[in-house]
């Protein structure tokens, strides 16, 4: 009885390893400016070229500025990585949505939504957020430079086949909680490392009930519990979300398609290396009180008190954590002001994302003081977003609406946070100093975010809902 | 890839669990376009101050782990970000070994395809070892990868496991890249036999 894992993978075995790992075939390769160069740079130094550049595309985002698109990129050395990314891909004829291109966007938002990425895939990337295409039924997952340089000399991976994890989501989602809280719920229960080695499956009728980009949001965030992927099986709601798209199949080539994914889902009694059961009852809107994502707690609630943890490690860690944070014991995390806020981000940055935000900005103000940056995820989710008016909601509640990239996410392009501040963020790595040098990170869903834009301090939604 | 079979270094213990790839390398030195290099700024948010001065506490900046070539570290080693830097800037400051009770996934993968070799021990002997290292200044190990064991130079030894596969690679300094391109035939069969648009064909663009 395979799994929706076993038969992606049985489909992409180019030569069993028998003990060794096994070749596997990558059909979709994604590629970006910053982990790409050292990979493009090795291939020509051994003469190698690239065997299929059909199946690879490329696209700048953590780069670029969000304000503008002017070229040199004020950072020098931003501006080499840009320039070659654009001489890589013209030379070896990949595929590159470039800074000005309507197709440009966050890597992980811009991919699915071109209808690039397809139900039984195997999809790599320079990147370790790759398992966001798990949600479209592929099996995807994040590789290294050197692992880059290799799918672009080979279109293989030399791979050892993860453990099969099947998660299984208990109960509803509350009202107020989006598919954010659900996956930071399940990360705090796992911990940072309880997925270490395997293919996340998530299952239950509260993933069935999410829409594509709930799915994208939880599929994400896999790799924060240490999975090397996370996936759920194709199915009407996916397909309803594929048609149509540019790089989709169509006509004949869709019917076919459609019975090939049909067949992928996990057959009934599948068994899987591993099962773990999250319940959704009592869920609370959530954001993180520490410095990685497992550490995590209802908006409502308070920072936990180390003292009181029976694990003598994780008492350590939640007290660095807690000083780094400057957070006091049991502070009630509605009390804590805030001074940035984040919008976006390949975990956040999709229509129904700032939807859910707008709702909350409509007719509101940001609290004086705070800065709040809405970064949509793709030129496309940009187009769309303003066609929706939504981008004078948030500029009209005092929020800057800005041009698509990684942005704050990870602060690599101008958009830094200051040391010393703090800020509410969709993005998906509260570590330390990841959103600029001394700056504390609180992840949240959007609606929390932008709750806690108009309150000056982290805040539960609900009461705007 | 150089070859791996023996190797003595120096020792230096860094006890921190959960140690996550931002902090081997930070990101905003991420912004180059060649592998080298990046040996300086390893750990720069532990050596230096804000101010770029050095941090003394930290053990990497101990005068007695001076030229350390193996890294002892706690579970959960190389978490989040599959920055590959993070092995190129081990490497580049001169680690050749890594001893931890885990490593995360990415970052395993992205260390062996660069020669940098990661061993997973039991929790019990990484304390053992930490004890030995801390307590004698100048400790160092070998590494003798054709017999998986470990042996300090106070005569305290251990068998590691590794797999195979990466076993013969290190030993005989095999590229990933040529080893998969002896299978060529295999991976042309494959593509013929998968050429639909929704597999391993070229995608077509229609709007
Ligand atoms: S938005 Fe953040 S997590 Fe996503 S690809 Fe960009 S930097 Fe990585």
């Amino acid at each position: 009885m395979p799994t929706l894992l076993d038969k992606i993978w049985k489909s992409h075995v180019v030569r069993p390893g028998n003990g060794q790992p096994d070749l596997l075939y990558i059909d979709r390769h994604l590629v970006h400016e910053v982990t790409s160069p050292q990979a493009f740079e090795g291939l020509r130094k051994a003469g190698r070229k690239v065997r299929r550049p059909e199946l690879t595309f490329a696209v700048c985002d953590h780069v670029v500025s969000t304000e503008n698109r002017d070229r040199p990129l004020a950072d020098a050395i931003a501006e080499e990585q840009l320039t070659a990314m654009e001489t890589n891909a013209a030379a070896t004829k990949i595929t590159y949505f470039g800074q000005t291109d309507p197709h440009q966007g966050v890597i992980h938002v811009t991919m699915p939504e071109l209808g690039l990425i397809l139900p039984g895939q195997v999809v790599v990337a320079g990147d370790s957020h790759t398992a966001t295409h798990g949600a479209l039924g592929a099996l995807a997952f994040g590789v290294g430079t050197s692992e880059v340089e290799h799918v672009l000399a080979t279109q293989t991976l030399p791979q050892d086949r993860p453990r099969s994890l099947a998660l299984h989501v208990e109960g509803e989602l509350p009202k107020g909680c989006g598919a954010k809280d659900l996956i930071l719920r399940a990360i705090g229960q796992l911990g940072t490392a309880g997925g270490t080695g395997c293919a996340v499956e998530y299952l239950g009728p509260a993933i069935r009930g999410l829409t594509m980009e709930g799915r994208l949001t939880v599929c994400n965030m896999s790799i924060e519990c240490g999975a090397k992927s996370g996936m759920i099986a194709p199915d009407e709601t996916l397909y309803a979300w594929l048609q149509g798209r540019p790089y989709a199949p169509s006509g004949s080539d869709w019917q076919q398609a459609l019975v090939y994914w049909q067949s992928l889902p996990s057959d009934k009694g599948a068994r899987y290396d591993r099962e773990e059961t999250v319940e959704l009852s009592g869920l609370e809107p959530l954001t993180t009180w520490g410095t990685n994502p497992g550490q995590v707690a209802p908006v409502s609630g308070t920072a936990p008190d180390p003292a009181a943890m029976a694990d003598p490690d994780q008492a350590k860690e939640a007290a660095q954590a807690l000083e780094f944070m400057d957070l006091r014991p049991g502070q009630a995390l509605s009390q804590v002001p805030i001074d940035w806020v984040f919008i976006g981000s390949c975990t956040n940055g999709r229509l129904e994302d700032l939807t859910e935000a707008a709702a909350v900005l409509r007719g509101r103000k940001v609290a004086p003081g705070i800065i709040a940056l809405v970064v949509p995820g793709s030129m496309q989710v940009k187009a769309q977003a303003e066609a929706a008016g939504l981008d004078r909601v948030f500029t009209q509640a005092g929020c800057q609406w800005r041009l698509p990239g990684c942005s704050m996410c990870l602060a690599m392009n101008p958009d830094v946070l200051p040391a010393g501040a703090r800020c509410a963020s969709t993005s998906n790595r509260n570590f330390k100093h990841r959103q600029g040098q001394g700056g504390r990170t609180h992840l949240c869903s959007p609606a929390t975010a932008a709750a806690s834009a108009v309150k000056g301090r982290l805040s539960d939604p609900r009461e705007f809902m | 890839m150089e070859k791996f079979t023996t190797f003595t270094g120096i020792v230096v213990p860094l006890d921190m669990a959960n140690v996550d790839t931002d902090q081997i390398l930070p990101k905003q030195f991420m912004k180059r376009v060649q592998r080298e290099g990046y040996g300086e700024v390893l750990f720069h948010h532990h050596r230096f101050d804000q101010a770029g001065q050095v941090v003394d506490t930290f053990v990497l900046n101990h005068p007695r782990y001076g030229g350390a070539s193996i890294l002892l570290a706690r579970e959960n080693f190389g978490s989040g970000s599959s920055r590959e830097h993070a092995p190129w800037a081990l490497m580049d400051y001169g680690f050749r070994v890594l001893i931890a009770p885990s490593f995360a996934d990415i970052f395993k993968n992205n260390c062996l395809q660069n020669g940098l070799l990661p061993i997973a021990l039991s929790s019990e002997l990484v304390d053992e070892w930490f004890k030995r290292v801390t307590s004698q200044p100048g400790y160092t190990i070998t590494v003798d990868l054709a017999n998986q064991t470990l042996t300090g130079s106070d005569g305290f030894a251990c068998y590691f496991a590794v797999d195979p596969h990466r076993k013969h690679c290190f030993l005989n300094g095999l590229d990933d890249i040529g080893l998969t391109l002896e299978h060529e035939e295999q991976i042309a069969a494959y593509e013929k036999a998968h050429t639909k648009p929704w597999q391993a064909g070229a995608p077509e663009v229609h709007s």
